[in-house]
């Protein structure tokens, strides 16, 4: 059965369903999209309850940007009681048996406007959200293909022939490729991807604890990597910590109590009795960028175009930015009776958004190289910045603004 | 004056019939009409939604509306018209681009009825439409005056004409044909033959002595630094015009 749609997505993650939802929003019904995604059955609002045992340790630091798009798609609401709003950042690099780790920077998190800069959400409660929001579009706008992915595809001049792996054919306008770094689309398409490897690994798990945090997110730079303390609702944060593959092995390899010891000598003691609360998980850090956000009726978005250092958390605040960006360019498009896949719209699309891609992807790279290390110049050098930052209210508020999404060219639906 | 005869030049229509391959490519010879074609495009909409008082909001504000593109080449502005929802005509002298532009329309699943012809022929048959859009023809054509009462003709009473050319200033003369075709190379040289620009006052008179009223200009210019055509007052250069024919 060979159907034709304006848009497939390839990548059925928060990405490529915020993708969906985005275009739904700005067409209504008058728009037809198929996400194309691998794993079974996607879970209903229903059906996700039945995985609670299943706990997915990550979780995103969603800038005040992305919140305002999730808020336009309808499905914040969903998520806000999941949601812990960041009220205050910390920043240190200090020795870990230090006895008073001098705070290097803390500011205030809120933007102009006064909602928080950031909010901490966990992927699953994020997943559940946006599946629940995309089943109420099914039979309509959206087309869910779960089981499945895009095996090939020939972009001719008018769109793209697509070939699933189980050799049914469709016909698009545009390819979406929301299918992460090691995107498959992006390869098929022969775009080529700068790489940083760095000889780090990513930790992530839950922790609990007696005393409330108070919306306070902790950066801690060590010289192995960063360790962000970032807080969830009620008395529990999501560690994300970076080491050297070596030693992120070794703690991986720890049993319970011995893993809890790691976390605690680098957590302090301020909050109190400290337990897990939930599973841990590893990943290798690697940073890329592809050569071309676009290709003849195909955009890449989020980790599929870039991946930054997850020091920032935020991965996914530039993905809601790729989605956002490219569904203004293709309805300013279509306005003018161009298609989704319509060269003009692409170029638009990427020209938009690599240049900015680059510059966060430099930005968190050189923090990453600035503060992994133990070298005395640099922490002087590092202490004297980031007091300054510390000191000029104008700085922070444009670290503030930076951070939760709000400078550069924003599009319509994150302002 | 009312002629069947083909108010073209047979060396402007062989020079454009030779590239008839080259219209979709959109880093071609043609790659300038495919980033200035959006902002026409909504020009176009902007003035048909306003005065046949269309449903703005939809992605085919042009349902039910009968199209008529004169000189479409290989159909970049009859295809954004028909994906708009228009029932679009289109023709072209040249039977290369004609045979170019239907192939593509049928790849992009849009029908368009494309016909080798002149508006002389099509108007002489009697047909009228609700709309009439003819980009970048004006200024290749040996008498202007006579072929905007031709396009008049193609217009039903109450429907309208939308125009795009090149204005005859100093700057037009620095910009579209020493910078498009010689500096940046957009065009292919030749393209244009600036002594047959017209001015918007000219392309009024036109009109008026055509019986069109309601004489609308806007401009198209480049933005360096965005790279991109936008709309403009300035009607220095690029510019077109929309026209009623009074019901």
């Amino acid at each position: 059965m060979s159907e034709r749609y304006d848009a497939i997505i390839g990548g059925g993650g928060p990405t490529g369903l915020t993708m969906a939802l985005t275009l739904a929003h700005t067409f209504g019904d008058d728009v037809r999209i198929a996400i194309v995604d691998p794993s079974e059955a996607a879970p209903s609002a229903t059906g996700s309850s039945m995985n609670t045992a299943i706990v997915d340790p990550r979780a995103w630091a969603l800038s005040a940007a992305s919140v305002r798009l999730l808020r336009s798609l309808g499905v914040w609401s969903d998520i806000e009681g999941h949601a812990q709003p960041v009220t205050e950042i910390e920043i240190t690099d200090s020795f870990l048996d230090a006895g008073i780790r001098p705070v290097l920077l803390s500011y205030d998190n809120q933007t102009e406007a006064g909602e928080p800069a950031a909010h901490i959400v966990p992927n699953q409660a994020l997943l559940d959200a946006l599946h629940h929001a995309v089943s109420m579009r099914a039979n309509n706008a959206i087309t869910g293909i779960s089981g499945r992915s895009i095996s090939s595809f020939e972009a001719g001049a008018t769109g793209a022939n697509v070939t699933l792996d189980d050799n049914s054919r469709h016909f698009s306008d545009l390819i979406i490729a929301a299918d992460g770094r090691r995107s498959h689309l992006r390869e098929t398409a022969g775009i080529k991807s700068i790489q940083w490897p760095y000889d780090q690994r990513g930790i992530v798990t839950t922790v609990a604890y007696e005393r409330p945090h108070g919306g306070k997110a902790v950066q801690h730079f060590l010289p192995g990597g960063p360790f962000a303390m970032l807080p969830l609702t009620g008395n529990r944060s999501c560690i994300t910590w970076s080491e050297d593959a070596a030693a992120a092995d070794h703690i991986m390899s720890l049993e319970d109590t011995a893993f809890l010891a790691e976390i605690q000598r680098r957590f302090g003691g301020k909050l109190g009795r400290l337990e897990l609360a939930g599973p841990r998980a590893s990943f290798p850090l690697s940073m890329h960028l592809a050569r071309s956000f676009v290709a003849p009726s195909l955009a890449l978005i989020g980790d599929a175009a870039h991946s930054v250092h997850p020091i920032a958390g935020q991965g996914l605040n530039l993905a809601f930015r790729d989605i956002a960006a490219l569904s203004e360019c293709i309805a300013d498009g279509a306005r003018s009776g161009l298609s989704f896949g319509d060269f003009t719209v692409l170029e638009r699309y990427q020209s938009w958004r690599r240049f900015d891609s680059t510059l966060s992807a430099a930005t968190f790279d050189a923090i990453n190289r600035l503060f992994s290390n133990d070298i005395t110049l640099l922490r002087s050098a590092r202490e004297v910045g980031l007091g300054l930052v510390n000191r000029s209210s104008a700085l922070k508020q444009y670290f503030v603004s930076e951070g939760a999404g709000l400078s550069g060219e924003v599009p319509k639906l994150m302002r | 004056m009312q002629t069947t005869e083909a108010n073209l030049d047979p060396r402007e229509v062989a020079q454009f019939a030779a590239l008839s391959g080259k219209w979709w490519d959109a880093n071609g010879p043609f790659r300038m009409l495919h980033r200035i074609g959006p902002a026409r495009l909504q020009v176009i909409r902007d003035a048909a939604t306003k005065h046949l008082a269309l449903d703005d909001t939809g992605r085919q504000p042009f349902q039910n509306l009968r199209c008529l593109d004169v000189g479409c080449g290989g159909g970049l502005i009859a295809e954004p018209l028909a994906r708009l929802g228009g029932t679009v005509t289109a023709i072209d002298p040249g039977k290369e681009n004609i045979a170019a532009a239907t192939i593509h329309a049928e790849q992009a699943g849009l029908t368009v009825d494309y016909r080798a012809t002149t508006a002389e022929l099509l108007a002489e048959s009697g047909a009228t439409y609700d709309l009439v859009a003819c980009l970048e023809v004006i200024e290749h054509v040996p008498e202007p005056e006579a072929f905007v009462a031709t396009l008049a003709r193609l217009v039903r009473p109450g429907g309208m004409l939308v125009l795009s050319t090149l204005n005859r200033t100093p700057k037009s003369y620095a910009l579209a044909i020493i910078g498009a075709e010689y500096v940046l190379g957009w065009l292919p040289r030749g393209t244009h033959d600036w002594t047959r620009f017209v001015t918007p006052d000219e392309l009024q008179a036109h009109c008026t002595m055509a019986g069109l009223t309601s004489f609308a200009s806007e401009g198209i210019v480049y933005d360096l630094i965005r790279d991109q055509w936008q709309r403009s007052t300035d009607t220095g250069v690029n510019y077109m015009a929309s026209v009623v024919k009074p019901g």
